[in-house]
């Protein structure tokens, strides 16, 4: 044979031979040179149909790519031969020779309409179930309560206060933060409209009902969906996949009682807090507006304010707190308890977690203000 | 088996370990640490839990920058190394994470291709004909090439990150604890699985385990880290004989006994996983 070429590559070098031709390959058979060195014996072996000998003398080195090419012309070639295989490339071509199966690379997919059938089919039917197994949540939350309320072991009030701190005294900065800004927002978009007609100290009217009303709370109650239902889905997700929900059982705990009415409860109680808080500050950003860009002083303004948002405002926007506060957290804890199998499931409920609560909350927001309308309150 | 030549000096070790120190904080998990492993063996790190067996596994493949010391991986120093010039090293080994580590989004003939697709050009169905084989070589069914991780049972998603980790028939691996979870006649046999291709592929292995079923039955060197360094570097029948508490506690202790014992009696390699198992 030939030396080795000094910048050794793969070669294919057709040589008659006594009993038919001889392929005499050359270099490293290896992952790097494999699209060349298919194509190369491809086009080799076609044309003239003798018998072929494959003589492996010169190859320097050899992986299991290389030893699958070989192996696939001696087997769509009958008739090939092999001839100067080291130990090391027949060791390898018998492997690679044992794991001949074709396998499929991604599953088969049905035919496009039936998969969006399917998929529509499946989500109507989860939808279903997700109601149903929301319904029953919320009843065994209920149930859960008054098994805790009528033990010897009763409510878990630390747990409790853990969750209202959690929940509600580490959330103050940020609801802060976002309800001044949107009170400046609210105050300074409503005077460039009623500058128009010169009617600028409505903007009180604006801030004041607006936020205890309605803004406040809602926006506290997005917030608080966006940080704790999410919270609360993830740790109970972590602690289901964990198999601790099911050594609470075997301990006798009550998951509901230990995991679930203490967040209930204590966001039931934290909410009220966080709305009037939240209204507060609203009221005080768009004061801060009124005074710096509408010369309307602080004296003035709570005057006005005073005057005309009517206390029926405030205890409208309040007594939709707690109910936005139970169902943020039972939501939260509903899709905890859905977790199952993998991590990728935690990451899934949590974010259904909080588009659930966001758009529960504003259908129930809807509902309330249909409903104090109709009383009468305006 | 092995090939380790008679006279190891006048070769050079594959992996170089020299003086390698590792602290998290206050804590150190390795000081002077050296470690050689020669090309074709297969060497089982062994340790108690949190002596750093794993970290010593991140030093290595570049993961974890150590304190100070040098590691060195086919004469190459791994930490100070570009971006271009590690990935020319890193396709040079492959990696079995102890959890399997697939991605997730991926089928397994598709994880199987991630290392083929990111450095090589090849055709489509060279690379399904690749996957397939690998799939095959590692003793999956072929039915497990469409399905993801997520449908696998512990055992198979083994077979199919080894599957990956050898995608680009790398000349060093590296396997963190991989019978670990496995029931004693999946570990058997992935033993065999480990010895019968690095034999075939003139493999290095490095090998973290706590199973001494595998260390008695493929492993041609065994080194011992303790007290934050490596403390003896041998083959596992000099190694029983070491006069250390904490190598006579662990080879010498029941399931030490058992695994030798069970050796005897299965034969001198591992080809009889039923009576190991039993």
């Amino acid at each position: 044979m030939p030396a080795a070429p000094p910048k050794p590559k793969v070669e294919v070098a057709r040589l008659p031979g006594d009993e038919g031709d001889v392929l005499a390959l050359m270099g490293r058979l290896t992952v790097a040179r494999a699209a060349t060195l298919e194509a190369d014996l491809v086009q080799a072996m076609a044309g003239d149909a003798g018998p072929v000998t494959l003589d492996l003398a010169g190859v320097e080195r050899m992986d299991t790519v290389g030893a699958w090419i070989i192996h696939k012309t001696l087997r769509d070639n009958p008739g090939t031969r092999l001839a100067n295989a080291s130990e090391q490339a027949s060791r390898l071509l018998a492997e690679v020779s044992a794991a001949d199966r074709l396998c499929a690379v991604r599953p088969e997919l049905d035919p496009f309409w039936q998969r969006e059938l399917t998929k529509l089919g499946l989500y109507l039917v989860q939808f279903a179930q997700t109601v149903l197994a929301g319904l029953g949540f919320i009843g065994g939350t209920i149930a859960g309560a008054w098994r805790a309320a009528t033990s010897r072991r009763g409510v878990r009030w630390n747990a409790v206060l853990v969750q209202v701190e959690q929940t509600g005294v580490n959330a103050l900065g940020i609801i802060g933060l976002m309800s001044f800004l949107i009170g400046i927002v609210l105050a300074q978009q409503g005077a460039v409209q009623l500058r128009q007609f010169g009617a600028e100290v409505f903007v009180v009217n604006l801030v004041g009902r607006a936020t205890f009303r309605e803004l406040g709370i809602l926006l506290t109650a997005i917030m608080v969906a966006g940080r704790s239902a999410s919270a609360f889905a993830a740790q109970i997700g972590s602690m289901k996949l964990a198999e601790e929900v099911d050594a609470m059982r075997t301990i006798g705990l009550d998951p509901v009682q230990v995991l679930v009415l203490p967040r209930v409860i204590g966001l039931i109680v934290v909410m009220p807090f966080l709305a009037f808080y939240a209204s507060v500050l609203s009221v005080v950003g768009g004061g801060l507006y009124c005074w710096l860009a509408l010369d309307i002083p602080p004296a003035a303004f709570v005057e006005r304010l005073r005057e005309v948002v009517p206390l029926s405002d405030f205890w409208i926007g309040q007594s939709k707190a707690p109910v936005f506060g139970a169902i943020i957290a039972i939501i939260g804890c509903f899709q905890g308890f859905q977790v199952s199998g993998n991590a990728e499931s935690v990451g899934l409920r949590t974010t259904l977690a909080v588009v659930q609560a966001i758009f529960l909350v504003i259908v129930l927001d809807a509902v309330f203000a249909v409903f104090y309308s109709a009383l009468g309150f305006n | 088996m092995p090939q380790i030549p008679p006279d190891s000096h006048t070769i050079e070790p594959v992996i170089r370990v020299h003086g390698l120190e590792n602290r998290f904080g206050d804590q150190v998990v390795h000081e002077g640490l050296d470690l050689d492993v020669m090309p074709g063996e297969i060497i089982g790190i062994v340790g108690g839990s949190g002596s750093g067996k794993s970290v010593l596994m991140r030093s290595i493949i570049g993961l974890q920058r150590p304190s100070s010391g040098t590691v060195e991986v086919f004469g190459q120093a791994v930490h100070g190394l570009d971006g271009d010039e590690m990935a020319d090293l890193t396709r040079q080994w492959g990696v079995l994470f102890q959890g399997g580590a697939l991605f997730s989004g991926l089928t397994v003939a598709e994880n199987v291709q991630v290392p083929l697709k990111e450095y090589y050009r090849l055709p489509e169905a060279l690379m399904d004909e690749i996957s397939g084989f690998k799939i095959s070589m590692v003793g999956l069914p072929i039915e497990a090439g469409p399905k993801y991780p997520s449908e696998l049972s512990g055992g198979m998603k083994k077979r199919a990150a080894l599957a990956r980790a050898l995608a680009l028939d790398p000349r060093l691996l590296f396997l963190d604890e991989p019978t670990a979870g496995l029931d004693p006649i999946a570990a058997a046999a992935f033993d065999i699985l480990i010895r019968t291709l690095a034999d075939a592929m003139q493999l290095t292995v490095f090998l973290i385990t706590h199973d001494l079923d595998t260390l008695h039955a493929i492993c041609d060197r065994v080194a011992v880290i303790a007290d934050k360094r490596i403390i003896a570097n041998a083959p596992i029948a000099e190694l029983v004989a070491l006069d250390h508490p904490w190598i006579q506690e662990y080879f010498s202790g029941p399931r030490g006994r058992a695994a030798a014992a069970g050796l005897d009696r299965g034969g001198t390699d591992a080809t009889h996983p039923f009576e190991k198992a039993g």
